[in-house]
């Protein structure tokens, strides 16, 4: 059995503060994470590894150099090695260019039964990327999987969490499932792991080495672009009011009321 | 009127039942069709729908019933095939779809098929008056920074759109279109994926997400014990009860009330902070809200920064008196001063 672990490198939220004139979150670059629900694919994909003997686990992740430290973090919680994708051109991909070059990473890995990754990364937050490279490499995906269970026959079931409950799924291997927090507890890495994880090296390859051209990834091979960016309005004309009296207090429950009146909301909740 | 390069929108079902969202998504769908000039379409895919007439009743034009009662449910291969096959077919220039599960997982297969560009839980959309194009404007990195989205070259421009970012329109009886079988060829196939059941949650902690109000309490509730008075606030209220990591790790609320970066986020149209300092990853998860009270001792606390509404105090003394005046209110009592005179 083969399994492969899409991770991302994403920007830590340790040391996050907020710039005072225009709202937007500040972040130390050099502070940078493996995206935490990689955390539940990666010990997902090592549990389902331990109930079967010469099974591998193998980490992609597609960065900047510096993702190599994902990549080492996803063998000190038990992937058996990984490789980097992680070129200049690879540089302002959209979801649908990042998962180009996922696949085509993958079709050079050789033959897998199983890809699983985070449901979606903390820092774009699309949850695109799992689908579009099961669908690239034309194979079925299950999204928002919160239990996983192979199956002797080469399938797998799905625990799939929608709106209104959830989903039982079979599905043939090879697939693509993503996860949800709720599928595990990571279990953190061992002082051992981390050690023998760092001596490690891994593979890095850009287009030529998955063979796509240049023009096929990064801004060139994106079909979206970013027009703008700005702040959402942030500083808001605060109404105060002082609670710490008896007619402080009876004022603001009034405002509150007021506020539940012009905006429709006094018509939920329980019956009295 | 072009018939080609409509504005499709992907419906929603339940079973035979349409899904509310669906309304809102035609509301989207008709600003953009409006602007553009062209029809707004409407696709139900597998399902055998009772109500399509209501589509239309509430927005669309044309109605595509496409292979109805082919499918049991949501089988995320054929559902994208058959989606692909009408985008072939009819040729729209925008497609959109609400941010649910099953958007969040159709749209991008169809995007990759098509090798389109798709933007992920918009909560604007709206017309380039200079090239045609849609701009597609979605919260980034936790809401802290918006981001206006094109897609200039390829087709259709695709999107998914985050509910209750909109009002569905007002329902028009004598609106007239057309509704239009579609079968593509899903007979005999087989798929990679089996529906085996579905189980229905009854306690589902998805009514965080979904609702209108939503009341969180922070370190400011001191204790378990005041943290239930937020319960009952948000029994009252109707509302989603939500909670920061530092309550959670208190033990005062479930994981599954985490609202903040690591958490859920939220976007209802009234949310209510109490205790809760308003830390970036806690505002990560709300700051999208259409109105913010904060209720804090401290009136340094950063929530303040964000609020529409103030209220410096001590937070469970409040929650406790605006649950009984809410009581009182909802009693038939008189609420003090709720005709607005203050």
């Amino acid at each position: 059995m083969k399994i492969i672990v899409l991770i991302k490198q994403v920007p830590g939220t340790s040391n996050v503060r907020m710039d005072p004139k225009t709202g937007a979150m500040v972040r130390d670059p050099s502070d940078t994470v493996l995206n935490p629900l990689d955390e539940h694919a990666i010990a997902e994909a090592v549990r389902l590894k331990e109930g079967l003997p010469g099974a591998r686990v193998t980490a992609l992740t597609m960065g900047p150099p510096a993702a190599l430290k994902v990549l080492r973090e996803a063998c000190a919680r038990g992937a058996d090695n990984g490789c980097l994708l992680s070129h200049r051109a690879f540089g302002g991909s959209d979801t649908i260019a990042t998962s180009r070059v996922l696949a085509a990473a993958i079709r050079k890995l050789g033959s897998f039964d199983l890809i699983l990754a985070g449901e979606k990364a903390t820092d774009g937050e699309t949850g695109q990327t799992g689908p579009m490279t099961a669908t690239m490499l034309d194979i079925p995906v299950v999204t928002f999987a919160r239990r996983l269970e192979l199956k002797d026959s080469g399938a797998i079931n799905v625990l799939r969490l929608v709106e209104e409950g959830s989903e039982e799924l079979e599905v043939s291997l090879p697939a693509l499932v993503t996860v949800v927090r709720e599928i595990n507890n990571p279990p953190l890495p061992t002082l051992r792991k981390h050690v023998l994880a760092k001596k490690l090296s891994f593979p890095v390859w850009g287009p030529e080495e998955i063979g796509l051209k240049e023009t096929e990834t990064g801004l060139k091979g994106s079909p979206t672009r970013v027009a703008k960016v700005f702040s959402p309005k942030f500083a808001r004309a605060t109404v105060f009011h002082r609670a710490d009296s008896e007619a402080g207090a009876f004022e603001a429950v009034a405002a509150v009321l007021n506020i539940l009146k012009a905006r429709d909301l006094l018509n939920k909740g329980d019956k009295i | 009127m072009n018939n080609d390069n409509s504005v499709l929108v992907l419906a929603e079902t339940r079973g035979r039942r349409l899904h509310p969202v669906n309304f809102e998504m035609l509301a989207w769908g008709s600003k953009l069709a409006g602007q553009l000039e062209v029809p707004l379409d409407c696709a139900v895919l597998g399902s055998e729908v009772e109500e399509a007439d209501e589509l239309i009743k509430q927005g669309a034009d044309r109605v595509f019933l496409v292979s109805p009662g082919s499918l049991p449910g949501f089988l995320a291969t054929p559902l994208a095939s058959l989606l692909v096959d009408l985008i072939r077919e009819i040729k729209p220039a925008i497609v959109i779809a609400p941010a649910t599960t099953s958007g969040r997982t159709l749209l991008p297969i169809a995007a990759a098929r098509l090798a389109t560009g798709l933007t992920a839980d918009c909560t604007e959309l709206s017309i380039d008056p200079k090239d045609n194009l849609l701009l597609q404007t979605r919260p980034a990195i936790g809401g802290n920074i918006m981001a206006t989205i094109k897609t200039p070259l390829t087709r259709p421009q695709m999107a998914t759109v985050r509910p209750r970012t909109i009002r569905p329109l007002t329902r028009d009886e004598s609106k007239r279109g057309d509704i239009i079988f579609k079968q593509y060829g899903l007979q005999g196939k087989t798929w990679p994926e089996k529906l085996l059941a579905f189980h229905r949650d009854e306690n589902s902690d998805n009514t965080l997400e979904g609702a209108d109000i939503v009341v969180a309490g922070g370190k400011g509730m001191k204790n378990k014990d005041n943290f239930r008075l937020l319960e009952d606030l948000a029994g009252v209220l109707g509302a989603g009860l939500g909670a920061t990591r530092v309550a959670v790790e208190a033990g005062w609320a479930p994981f599954s009330r985490q609202i903040g970066l690591t958490g859920k986020t939220v976007a209802p149209k009234l949310y209510i902070g109490a205790g809760v300092a308003g830390k970036i990853q806690h505002l990560a998860g709300m700051i999208t809200s259409e109105y913010i009270i904060a209720i804090n001792e401290d009136k340094d606390a950063p929530i303040f920064k964000v609020a529409d509404l103030g209220i410096i105090g001590d937070a469970p003394t409040m929650a406790a008196k605006l649950t009984a005046a809410l009581r009182e209110f909802k009693r038939g009592g008189s609420a003090p001063n709720a005709d607005g005179a203050i």
